[in-house]
Order: C-alpha cells, then sequence, then structure tokens
C-alpha cells in the first residue's frame, strides 16, 4: 500500500510501513511496526488500543513531534501529498500552520496558562499572515463558530477561568482556525463530563460537516468512536490487527483482540448478578520485546504454535483488514474468565449499615458560602452497592468525604453506622469504626506509598486495621493477597513496578484490610484500561458477594455504575435529583436531568437513541439557580413554578423518588414518545427535535 | 492581585516580629552579665550594677523589647556597647556598603544566570548543556576565598585592570565606585551562577516539554517566537522565587568577601559585633538583614503575581 500513486486526489492522510523506536536505557524499543493506513479526504478515521500500543505516537508522528528519545526507523507518513519526514523546518512550520491540527486531551494544559485566550487564537492567524487589526475579528468569528457563550469576554479571559468543556472548545477554535485538511484528536473528550462530552463530540461532528475536515480520531473509548468515525484501525503493541468500516468491525470483530476489548465492556445492560465480565489475561508486551509470532499470541485462548511462531500478514478477509491466521475463529473466542456468578442480591428487609440524614455541606469562599452537597438523606444496606453519578462539581466526591470523616458536615446531619451515630470527624472515631468505612481512589499511584513493598503496605494496613501480629498477620496477608488475585511473587515488589491494575489491586486490598462494612469507591477504574477495569469490578464484586461489604460507588461511566450498583443517586449542584434501584433508573421515567445525562452517553449497543441537549455549564453552588436549581438548564422546564419553588423529593413508585414539579405520568409520557420518535427518525437529532415539536 | 500582596505583607511582618523575638531573646539567654563583660573582671560590683542600670538590662525583659522594638520602628536602633555611639552610625553605611556590593552582584549574575540555564535546556543532553551545568557547579563549589584571591591575583595584581580594594576613595562618584565593586562581586557570582541557572533549566525543560508549548509549535509559530511568547514566562517563575531568597545571603553572609576586599558591609559588622558581645548592634544587624530578606521575598511576590495571572486575576474568582 504505498502513499504515491497515479490516483487524482492524494489521501489526507498516509502511513507507509510506519515504524518508530524509542531510545530507552541505551536501546531502540520499536513502539510501531509497519502500520499502514490510510484516511481518505473528508473521512473519520478512528484507532483505537489500550493505553501502551502506540495510538498518541502515531499521531505525533503525523506531525513530527516526537518526544526527543523517538526516531523513525522506517516508512513515511503522507500528509496531504507532502512527505511529512523530508520537509524542512520552514517547509514543516507551514505545513503545521495551513494543513494539519491537533487537539489533545486534558485542554486545560494545552493552553497556555500566562497569555488571554484571545491572544493565543490571534495567534493563529498571525503565522498565515492575517494583518493584525483582522487577527481579534477573525478570532472572535472561531469562538463563535465553536457555540461558545459571551465569546468577546472569553477573549480576554485565561484558560483557568474557563471550564473544561470551554477550553476545549478554545482548543478545537484553535486547530481548525485555518481550515486544516487533516484533524487530529487525541482522547479530545477523556476527562469531560458526559454531558460536555456530548457537546464537543456533536460540535467536532458539525465543523467537519461545514470544513469537510479529514479527522484521525484516537480514543480508548469504543463508544466514541463508533458514533464519530467512518472507518477504524484496532492497534496492539505498535501493530494494526484490523481495520474496517466502523459499524462492522466493532459490531462483528474478527481479530481475537478487537472481539476481547468488546467483550470487556459491561454492555447491553449487563449487571453484576448476570455474568462476570470476559477479561483479557496476561499483559500487553512491553516496548520493542522480541516478537516472534503474533503479538496477541500469549493472550489468545486460540493461538496454536503457529500463531506463536509467524507474524500473521494484514489480510483481507470479507472486505476486511485481518492480522490474525484464523479470522474466522475469532468469534468463537472462548471466555478467559468464567461468566458464572452467584452473589446474594442484598435482602432489602435487613436493617441499613449505613444511614445518612440530612447531610449539607457549607463551605465558605471569599464570605459566599457555597453548598458543596444540599440536604442528602440516604442509607446502604449490607451487600449493596449504590451508585452515585453526577456532573463534576455536583458533589460526589465531597459527599463521599462526609462518609470517610475527612470532610466535617455542616451541623444538623448524622451518619449513623449499624444504628449508631458515627462521629462526624476520622479523630473522632473509634478504631472500629474507622476501619468499617474505607476508601479505594481513583489513582492508586498517589495512594500508595511509592518506597514501600507490597507486603508492607498491605501488612500495616492489616496492623493498623485489622489488628493482627506475628503469624496470624502473615496468615491473614497470603489470604488477602490471594483474595484480590495477587501472587505471592508481587508482595516484594514496589508499587512503581507494578501495572496500574495491580497497584489498584494492592489499594483495594489495603481498603478491604480490617473487613470493611462500607467500602467509598471513588472513580476506581477511571484510570485504567478496560480490560484492566472488567478485572477490577469483576474483582470487587466477588468481593462484595463474598463479605457481604456495601459500596458507595462514584464513577461517570455510566456503564460501569449499572454494572456494579444495585441503586443509583443522581447529584446535581449537591441535591439528590433522583435515586431508586439500577434498573429502574436506567429505564426511566427518570429526573430530567437524569435523562440528559443517560442520553448523553455515546453507546456501542444501538443506533443513536435522540439526544437531549444540556445548555450551558453547570452553575456555580455559590450561586444556584432559584427554585428548581436544574430549572436554567432543563429542557423540559414547566415555567415560573419551576423558577420559584424547589421541589421536594417525592417517591414515584416504591423505592423510586425524585425531585421535579412534572408528574410523573407525564414524565413517562413524554420519555416514552422521546424514545419512539428517535426509533422512527433513525439518528438524526435534528430531525428527532423536530418530529417531536411536531407532535 | 491586591489581596494576595496584602496577604503577603502580613506573612513578611509576622516574620520579622518573630525574627525579633528570637533575636532579642536568644540575645538574654546567651551567658554573660553585659556591664561586666564591658567593664572587665576588675571592675567594681557597683559600677557593675550602675551601668547595668544606666543600659536598661535590669528591667524586665518584655519591657527591654518593647523599648528596643518601639525605637528601633522610629529609626533608633540604640547605643553600642563597646563604641558608645549610636548603633545606625555604624549599621546605615555598612547596609549602603552592602547594597551597592550585591546589587552589582545581582545584576550581573541573575541575567547571566538565567541566561545560562535557558541555553543548557534549549540543548539538553547535549555537550553545551553539560558545559554549563558542569561549570555552574565547579563555580558553586569553589569556596569564596579561593575564587577572591584568584581574582585578585590575575585581575588585581598581575594583569592590574582591577583595584584590589573595594573601599573605593573618599567622595568618589558612581562609576569609580561601580570599578571598585567589579572584583569583589566576582566570587559572588560564581557561587550563585551554578544555582540560578539550574533552576533555569529546570523550568525551562518544564516550560519545553508542556502541552502549552506542543500547541504553540502545532499552531505553526516560529521557534523563536514559541519561545519568548510561550516558553519563558513560565519557565522563568520559579526562578524569581528563587533569587529572591538569595538576597539574605547577598547583603549579610559576604563576611569573607568584605575581610578580603577590605569593605565595610553588614557582614563584617555583625562578625566583630559577635566577637566582642555587642549585643544591640549584633541584634540591629540581625533585623536590618531580616527585613532586607522580607523586602526582597515581597518583591518576588509582586513580579510573580504580574507574570502568573492565577494570582492577579485571584480576587475576580
Amino acid at each position: 500500500m504505498a502513499c504515491t500513486g497515479p490516483s487524482m486526489t492524494e489521501p489526507a492522510l498516509c502511513l507507509d510501513r510506519l515504524s518508530v523506536a524509542y531510545r530507552t536505557g541505551g536501546r531502540d524499543r520499536a513502539v510501531l511496526r509497519e502500520v499502514s493506513f490510510t484516511i481518505a479526504r473528508g473521512e473519520a478515521y478512528g484507532l483505537v488500543g489500550e493505553s501502551g500500543c502506540g495510538k498518541s505516537t502515531v499521531a505525533l508522528t503525523a506531525v513530527r513531534y516526537l518526544p526527543r528519545n523517538g526516531s523513525i526507523t522506517g516508512g513515511s507518513v503522507m500528509l496531504d501529498g507532502t512527505d511529512v519526514m523530508r520537509l524542512g523546518p520552514e517547509a514543516l512550520r507551514q505545513l503545521r500552520a495551513n494543513r494539519v491540527s491537533m487537539v489533545y486531551q486534558d485542554p486545560g494544559k494545552a493552553l497556555n496558562p500566562s497569555l488571554t485566550v484571545g491572544r493565543q487564537l490571534a495567534e493563529v492567524f498571525e503565522v498565515v499572515g492575517v494583518r493584525p487589526a483582522e487577527r481579534e475579528v477573525r478570532a472572535l468569528e472561531m469562538l463563535k463558530k465553536v457555540r461558545i457563550a459571551d465569546p468577546g469576554s472569553v477573549m480576554r479571559r485565561y484558560p483557568h477561568q474557563l471550564s473544561g468543556g470551554m477550553q476545549q472548545r478554545v482548543a478545537i477554535a484553535m486547530a481548525l482556525a485555518n481550515e486544516p485538511t487533516m484533524l487530529i484528536l487525541d482522547e479530545p473528550t477523556t476527562g469531560l463530563d458526559a454531558t460536555v462530552e456530548a457537546e464537543v463530540l456533536d460540535l467536532i461532528t458539525d465543523l467537519r460537516r461545514e470544513l469537510g475536515t479529514s479527522i484521525l480520531f484516537i480514543s480508548h473509548n469504543l463508544a466514541v468512536v463508533a458514533k464519530m468515525c467512518d472507518r477504524v484501525g484496532v492497534l496492539y503493541a505498535g501493530m494494526l490487527v484490523e481495520e474496517g468500516l466502523t459499524r462492522e468491525t466493532l459490531g462483528s470483530p474478527r481479530h481475537p483482540y478487537t472481539v476481547a476489548l468488546l467483550r470487556c465492556l459491561p454492555q447491553g445492560g449487563q449487571r453484576k448478578d448476570h455474568a462476570r465480565l470476559d477479561t483479557i489475561p496476561g499483559f500487553l508486551p512491553s516496548p520493542g520485546a522480541p516478537m516472534p509470532g503474533c503479538p496477541f499470541a500469549e493472550r489468545c485462548a486460540l493461538a496454536d504454535g503457529r500463531c506463536r511462531t509467524e507474524i500473521p500478514e494484514l489480510g483481507d478477509a470479507h472486505g476486511r483488514l485481518v492480522r490474525c491466521h484464523y479470522p474466522d475463529r475469532a468469534a468463537d473466542l472462548p471466555r478467559s474468565s468464567p461468566a458464572d456468578v452467584a452473589p446474594a442480591r442484598p435482602a432489602s428487609e435487613a436493617a441499613p449499615v449505613l444511614r445518612v440524614s440530612n447531610l449539607s455541606k457549607t463551605y465558605s469562599q471569599g464570605g459566599h458560602p457555597i453548598r458543596a452537597v444540599a440536604d442528602v438523606s440516604l442509607s446502604l444496606l449490607p451487600g449493596e452497592t449504590l451508585g452515585l453519578v453526577g456532573e463534576s462539581g455536583s458533589g460526589k466526591t465531597t459527599l463521599a468525604r462526609m462518609l470517610l470523616g475527612l470532610v466535617q458536615p455542616d451541623p444538623g446531619g448524622t451518619i449513623e453506622l449499624d444504628g449508631k451515630p458515627l462521629a462526624a470527624g476520622l479523630g473522632q472515631r473509634c478504631d472500629e469504626e474507622v476501619k468499617a468505612v474505607q476508601i479505594v481512589f481513583q489513582n492508586p499511584d498517589s495512594a500508595l506509598n511509592r518506597s514501600h513493598a507490597v507486603a508492607r503496605i498491605i501488612g500495616r494496613a492489616l496492623r493498623r486495621l485489622g489488628g493482627f501480629r506475628g503469624a496470624d498477620l502473615s496468615r491473614r496477608l497470603d489470604a488477602l493477597v490471594e483474595a484480590v488475585r495477587l501472587t505471592p511473587q508481587h508482595l516484594a515488589l514496589r508499587p512503581s513496578q507494578l501495572s496500574g491494575g495491580l497497584k489498584q489491586r494492592v489499594a483495594i486490598a489495603r481498603s478491604f484490610a480490617g473487613d470493611p462494612r462500607v467500602v467509598v469507591c471513588d472513580e476506581p477504574t477511571s484510570a485504567l484500561d478496560v480490560s484492566v477495569q472488567a478485572a477490577i469490578l469483576n474483582l470487587l464484586a466477588e468481593l462484595q458477594a463474598k463479605r457481604d461489604v456495601s459500596y458507595v460507588f462514584i464513577s461517570h461511566d455510566l456503564g460501569v455504575v449499572r454494572y456494579l450498583s444495585d441503586r443509583i443517586a443522581v447529584l446535581y449542584l449537591g441535591r439528590i435529583m433522583e435515586m431508586g434501584p439500577s434498573e429502574r433508573v436506567f429505564e426511566g421515567p427518570n429526573h430530567p436531568y437524569t435523562e440528559a445525562l443517560l442520553s448523553a452517553v455515546p453507546n456501542l449497543d444501538e443506533s443513536q437513541d435522540s439526544r437531549i441537549r444540556l445548555s450551558g455549564e453547570i452553575p456555580s453552588a455559590a450561586n444556584p439557580p432559584s427554585g428548581c436549581v436544574f430549572q436554567n438548564r432543563c429542557p423540559r422546564k414547566l415555567g415560573a413554578i419551576c423558577e420559584t419553588l424547589e421541589p421536594p423529593l417525592t417517591e414515584m413508585e416504591p423505592g423510586h423518588i425524585f425531585r421535579c414539579h412534572i408528574p410523573a405520568e407525564d414524565l413517562e409520557r413524554l420519555q416514552r414518545r422521546r424514545k419512539a420518535c428517535a426509533q422512527i427518525v433513525g439518528s438524526s437529532p435534528e430531525k428527532a427535535r423536530r418530529y417531536e415539536l411536531a407532535r | 492581585m491586591n489581596r494576595f500582596l496584602a496577604r503577603r505583607l502580613a506573612y513578611s511582618f509576622v516574620t520579622l516580629f518573630v525574627l525579633s523575638l528570637l533575636v532579642f531573646f536568644l540575645g538574654q539567654i546567651l551567658p554573660g552579665n553585659v556591664a561586666r563583660a564591658i567593664l572587665g573582671p576588675f571592675a567594681d560590683q557597683q559600677a557593675v550594677d550602675a551601668l547595668n542600670h544606666q543600659l536598661g538590662v535590669d528591667r524586665p525583659l518584655f519591657v527591654q523589647y518593647g523599648t528596643w522594638i518601639w525605637h528601633f520602628v522610629q529609626g533608633d536602633m540604640g547605643q553600642s556597647y563597646i563604641y558608645r555611639t549610636p548603633i545606625a552610625d555604624f549599621v546605615v553605611p555598612a547596609l549602603s556598603h552592602s547594597l551597592k556590593l550585591a546589587a552589582v552582584a545581582f545584576l550581573v549574575v541573575v541575567p547571566l544566570g538565567i541566561f545560562g540555564g535557558v541555553v543548557a535546556a534549549l540543548n539538553v543532553n547535549r555537550p553545551t548543556d553539560r558545559i554549563i551545568s558542569l561549570a555552574g557547579l565547579s563555580a558553586a563549589a569553589m569556596p569564596e576565598f579561593v575564587t577572591g584571591i584568584l581574582g585578585i591575583l590575575v585581575l588585581g595584581v598581575w594583569l592590574g585592570w582591577l583595584p584590589i580594594s573595594a573601599a573605593w576613595p573618599d567622595g568618589a562618584g558612581a562609576l569609580t565606585q561601580l570599578y571598585h565593586l567589579i572584583l569583589p562581586a566576582i566570587p559572588l557570582v560564581l557561587v550563585l551562577f551554578g544555582y540560578i541557572a539550574r533552576m533555569a533549566r529546570a523550568g525551562m525543560i518544564e516550560a519545553l516539554d508542556s502541552d502549552y508549548t506542543r500547541t504553540a509549535v502545532l499552531k505553526g509559530l516560529r521557534w523563536r517566537q514559541v519561545i519568548w511568547r510561550h516558553v519563558l514566562r513560565n519557565a522563568l517563575l520559579p526562578t524569581i522565587t528563587v533569587v529572591a531568597t538569595q538576597t539574605g545571603y547577598l547583603i549579610g553572609g559576604l563576611l569573607v568577601v568584605e575581610t578580603l576586599f577590605r569593605y565595610q558591609g553588614i557582614g563584617s559588622l555583625i562578625f566583630n559585633a559577635a566577637r566582642a558581645k555587642d549585643f544591640p548592634m549584633l541584634q540591629a544587624c540581625v533585623l536590618i538583614i531580616g527585613i532586607a530578606y522580607a523586602v526582597a521575598t515581597l518583591l518576588a511576590d509582586v513580579f510573580y503575581s504580574l507574570l502568573n495571572p492565577r494570582i492577579r486575576m485571584e480576587e475576580s474568582q
């Protein structure tokens, strides 16, 4: 597949047998091995795979911005007909100024903290020689194009004064200002809230349609890629293992890695009591490892002798490119973890292990009170998981910290453990109470002491929380290590020698050292790849079934929340807007906020549901809207009553409560109609909206 | 920003207050009767008591402290035990000497150090970087008396380009004074260069690796524009703070250099006062150095907040 051909139209991007190596420890280690693909003009191409597969390296090579130790060891990159590797400095600069742009994760870091947005945006026009007077006008136009509210004032602001979603809009505005042929998006919505992510993805779709830009879309999120891309390539260990039309490839994958990756995701309303999630055994080969056969052979249940000795070619299999000796067998890939589970459902008649009544937290900032959590009451049964969902700033973390005693709640609220009042501050809790309520953090890297070995980290927790000593301690240590599926070899290692998933297992072992009653899981899998996430979710479900522990599970990933939670509480501006059994919350009828949240999530399973877009940003807790706090963004707002009176939490069916002025029957009718019309009109949100209006 | 600076100003006053307490009470803990020390072992006990009374050291401690600090803020630093003359007569010229030397050293080493660090960072892990880092480290490792004497020998004695004494003739103009200060400033520059260059290099490397630098490069800006507009400003923020913390050393810690070049600065004043148990003089000098330090830190904060919009915008948040 050579990139230069007689054809009249050059592809927007063409990689031809591209190999890249990073030099570490005095040796070149291959991170990309003969990767070839083509992106046609106007096409959106997705690149997926777990971290370490080389996705970002592809992007950085295309714009020739490899790190200092990176080098191209073979092949070529043609961008819009130009060989990127052969350009001199000035030509490369021109290429970057005019023909290719890149947007990446974490827009807060991508913008210069000490220059105004307007200045940074104007520079984009400066490099292509726009007159100084005109730059500002064009910059303002661009901000309007990315639909930023009040663009005039945004121009004068600094990046840290904007929300994450707005920062990413600014970054997209900069990227598209000179109408490049090629836009590279490297995890552009990772780390953004679901509602913000949906808006940013819509924006990209619209601008792409308007400008005809080709897109290379890199993401670990298969659902997002499915929504955005025409074709998709799957990278594994620096090799392209499968490529084809997105819908076909993700719908009926032909490479065992793609199959396994998709199986790791909780899909179609799968729950912990239905089946265990499938996982991928083993680990990604380290960069530069010798590769005598198929890179995936070590982890593939279908691999045979041929797979281990002979690297398969990327061959055509039913209109798809697949790098496998046996592309027809992939669908029969056996599960790597048994599906059977028998977790007991929490007994609903049991006394709650944790009961929270009227808990509030008011912070003060510059003399203004900020209500981070307002009047939250909930209870948790033994062995039950309560999922907490809501956008950032909704008070999830503050609530969790109050449960742990890390944040002192306002006077008036109470927390009860097993019917006995629990002191608000961690310092006032007795040892029994401290070990009863534990936490697993999002980032195991910063939660574990880097200079201690695993045995010492877990052993210390067993001593401090469990009170074990001597032989008893080492017996307990072995049992706990086995329970979290670590092996004795891991005990001598330090956290830096472990992968992310193994580190999270150590963190989980630590929190379980004192046989806790309640474990708060604060985004425990957000920093992990899907295959590792699946294994951790299985572990959490298993530990719960065995030990009857209750979880407060915080996650922005609704699929994950649905998998693990028995009940779900939806928070908005510190208030519970809806709470009920997991299935009821996902099936509806819902509070309008929940409805919007659910519809914002891209889904692999079904064709796009019609989507509800929330206008504007989540308001500041310092200055919440009057009446119902959701009224200024609510698509189903009734009118004056919503602005004047905060609706109370009402029970609309047993155990399912929410906070809305619209009667449950009306909501149910409205929401059923929206879903029905979505099926009729298909995936176009505009058409669906018009259809709904016409009714 | 004003709130940020007001808070910093308040911190400075707290620091100075604590420093004054420490200085004062540590002076009290030191053994020895003041009048006895002054009058010698053979003086009459009555005379000792009388002198103690006259000096006020027989009053309660907090009264002594209150009087001392009250007079100090009014510019009256008290009397030297040894010379029996107002301390201000010694401290003011010494301070002016110290400030002049510090200023010369500072004006040379800060731009030089930053330049060295930036050049090193732009050539990271290449020979230029290694040479700058190694040179900075070696210079910092050499004591001032070695570099000072080398300077005197080479530039002063052999080549005869520069005067070997920092003390200029009475009534000398600014240029002559500067001429006399070049040689003594060299050891100070050598000591600080490596330190500042190292900080600047680290800040630069971090800024060069940052995502916003990548954004700027991928926009198609010229390398020079990327460095000047996007990298330098963010890279040098930590260096500014570090530079400020060196002023204490530059003003009060230069005993060796002052002795070597026969220069009457605060450093030698404080050394002589300590040797002679001239406590009022000692206390005044330490407090003066503390004030200089606090002012420098405050200036660094002002500069920092001007460069850093996050602090400048704090109030509007």
